[in-house]
């Protein structure tokens, strides 16, 4: 079986603060890690390799720096990936980079699975996944929390619904979401780093893709515009208690019958 | 097409100028400053750098749609069996606002299996049209027959903004949707508007919470948002029936799907915290796990509910469904009491829209009491026994 795991690269911390004096946004470029909802997807990708054989590629996006999560993929044991990283694909919303997603999978090669994790912890959209499945023709089920069985021509997966779960067969080649917690993630093993850390990453950009068109991409190609950035407002009613252990009791006992909620 | 160009002859500091850049897409070879794809085009640089240094340019005229064509403000009926998700009046009322700025209708689209008969209750929050798509194809949830269904409704119609909530289906569906119709799509916003130019503002937490962006789609319709529940409000229920019931056809053969439903097994009911009115909250001022059990009888007296924050989840005493912010559930009681919580803002998105908030902390400069309504400068070890104990006699007393 052909896996494809969609990887990305994200702050290690989102602390972000706006400068109240500049109105710059300050966040520590530095430190970034693999998204940890990725480990998830990666290590179904592990178990189905042990089980059923195949191999297991990494695709991820963004600056020539994400290379890194690569690596890290590579020591938990993928045997291949490639970064999407051009100028040209900066500034994309999620249409535009699950465009410029599909386009990359399709010049990697031909999948029977793709798996992605549920969602990123700098976007937290949860919406590049079923937009990559979209423009790639293929069905997609978000929130797996279990791989029942795997067949020559699909697999049965169990859906987590609110109040239900749902299993169903979803033919190859498809997309599945998969949801923190379907398998404990393992460790990068530091015997893998080393013997990977030669392994070649080729970086794809607009040149290699299949559709060349610039206005695809990118901010050219993103529907949605940021209009500005504000800090998050801050809620002005504030009364301050102070005072003994029987005083603050007392006063949080009158507001909670004020509310009626005794 | 809109891009930045570098004067590098403007350029009075370059270690300044590449400082500027929060996700460091400035970078210095060979002497000369250039943008890596790490570029966000958030135009930072050219608002804060050296006067000239770094030009927004924007040449090529984008195609234009004919925002005329495009009329009314669809809500997608989230439901189960026909069963309506709650936060689909929800979002009726946020689209009647928004309708009501630019004098367009509100239409709701029903997709499932034998829902028609379910329609009627739509009729009763201010819906002008209920499109239903009734097919016993439809009866569960696949992503493709849904898309094909949503893409048909959207190509008779023509509305210009589509409000889906953000359910477990939702999240699926409306991406699906976007990315099919080639269009714009904002997940969980907080707050909508709408310009009479028919533009809809959509503002968002971003970066874990910490930014509000303020989003548009100006030049693609339709404009889709997700919301996720009781983030807006619903409208009263009338007891007039106002609008119209359209039915709706699509070709059988255009519903299938690649995926095969072969069981639903139902989970055991469990009260969600989002229900609850009463939330407790437990945070890292915790100190073991046993002292989960004050917090329990607590709001067990007040008829609510424990939640927490997320080290306690990763420290496995409380379950993950309890646990409250962007990584957890988003939750809107009508009383909230924080116990040791010192309010991330991560934490805070997930329910500073309570109505209201009581904090305890003994930290003074504990970041929740910047969104608490009642600050409660204390130890909760202190405090909350002694509340219980006097809820206990209260009780006994009446």
């Amino acid at each position: 079986m052909n896996i494809l795991v969609c990887i990305k690269q994200v702050p290690a911390s989102s602390k972000v603060e706006v400068d109240p004096i500049t109105g710059v946004l300050k966040r520590d470029g530095a430190d970034s890690k693999m998204n940890p909802y990725d480990l998830y997807a990666l290590e179904s990708a592990l178990r189905l390799r042990e089980v059923h054989g195949g191999t297991i590629s990494v695709i991820s996006m963004g600056p020539p720096q994400a290379k890194a999560v690569i690596r890290e993929a590579f020591a938990m044991g993928a045997d291949q990936g490639a970064l999407l990283s051009d100028r040209n694909f900066g500034g994309a919303d999620v249409l535009a980079t699950s465009y410029t997603i599909s386009q990359g999978i399709r010049k990697l090669g031909e999948f029977d699975l793709i798996l992605c994790g549920k969602q990123t912890t700098d976007g937290d959209t949860a919406q590049v996944g079923p937009e990559v499945s979209e423009y790639l023709d293929i069905p997609s089920v978000s929130n797996v929390i279990k791989i029942e069985k795997v067949e020559d021509d699909g697999i049965t997966v169990q859906m987590d619904l609110p109040n239900e779960l749902e299993i169903a067969k979803v033919y190859y080649p498809c997309l599945l979401s998969v949801d923190k917690d379907i398998f404990q993630p393992r460790l990068p093993s530091y015997v893998r780093k080393t013997e990977t850390k030669e392994r070649e990453i080729p970086i794809y950009t607009l040149e290699d893709m299949g559709d060349k068109n610039k206005t695809h991409y990118g901010l050219n190609g993103s529907p949605t515009q940021v209009k500005r950035i504000f800090p998050p407002a801050v809620n002005d009613h504030r009364e301050a208690w102070h005072g003994t252990a029987e005083e603050l009791t007392g006063k949080l006992y009158d507001k909670i019958s004020e509310l009626k909620f005794i | 097409m809109p891009r930045l160009e570098i004067h590098q002859e403007k350029i009075t500091d370059k270690k300044a100028l590449i400082d500027i850049c929060p996700f460091g897409a400035l970078e210095e070879k060979d002497g000369v400053v250039s943008i890596n794809a790490a570029c966000k085009m958030c135009r930072l640089c050219v608002k804060k750098g050296p006067a000239g240094a770094v030009e927004y340019v924007e040449d090529a005229v984008k195609p234009t749609i004919d925002k005329e064509k495009w009329r009314g403000i669809a809500v997608f009926v989230d439901h189960v069996d026909g069963d309506i998700h709650p936060v689909t009046y929800e979002l009726i009322g946020k689209a009647r606002e928004l309708a009501a700025v630019i004098h367009h209708p509100v239409y709701a689209l029903f997709m499932g299996n034998e829902i028609t008969g379910k329609c009627e209750e739509l009729l009763h929050y201010g819906i002008d049209k209920v499109f239903v798509y009734d097919d016993p194809q439809l009866a569960r949830f696949k992503i493709e027959s849904y898309t094909t269904v949503f893409e048909d409704f959207i190509n008779q119609n023509h509305p210009t903004a589509i409000l889906v909530g953000a359910t477990t289906v939702g999240r699926q569906l409306a991406p699906r949707v976007a990315a099919r119709m080639r269009t714009g799509l904002t997940a969980d916003c907080t707050v909508l508007e709408m310009d009479e130019n028919t533009d809809l503002g959509q503002i968002r937490p971003a970066f874990g919470g910490n930014i509000m962006a303020h989003i548009m789609t100006p030049n693609h319709r339709p404009q889709m948002a997700t919301v996720r529940y009781k983030v807006m409000n619903a409208p009263e229920r009338q007891a007039e029936k106002s609008g119209v019931i359209e039915p709706c056809q699509i070709a059988a053969d255009k519903l299938k799907a690649r995926v095969d439903v072969l069981d639903i097994v139902k989970k055991a009911q469990e009260q969600t915290i989002e229900a609850s009115d009463v939330l407790v909250v437990a945070g890292r001022g915790i100190k073991k796990q046993e002292d989960l059990q004050m917090l329990e009888e607590l709001a067990e007296l007040l008829g609510g509910q424990i939640a927490c924050t997320r080290p306690l989840v990763e420290a496995g005493w409380v379950d993950a469904k309890k646990q409250i912010g962007l990584s957890g559930r988003t939750v809107r009681p009508k009383l909230i009491i924080t116990c040791g919580v010192s309010g991330a803002i991560q934490f805070v998105a997930g329910m500073n829209h309570a109505d209201c908030i009581v904090a305890i902390n003994k930290d003074e400069k504990a970041p929740i009491f910047k969104t608490a309504h009642y600050c409660m400068y204390g130890d909760l070890y202190e405090v909350i026994p002694r509340l219980i104990e006097k809820i206990k006699a209260g009780k006994e007393a009446s």
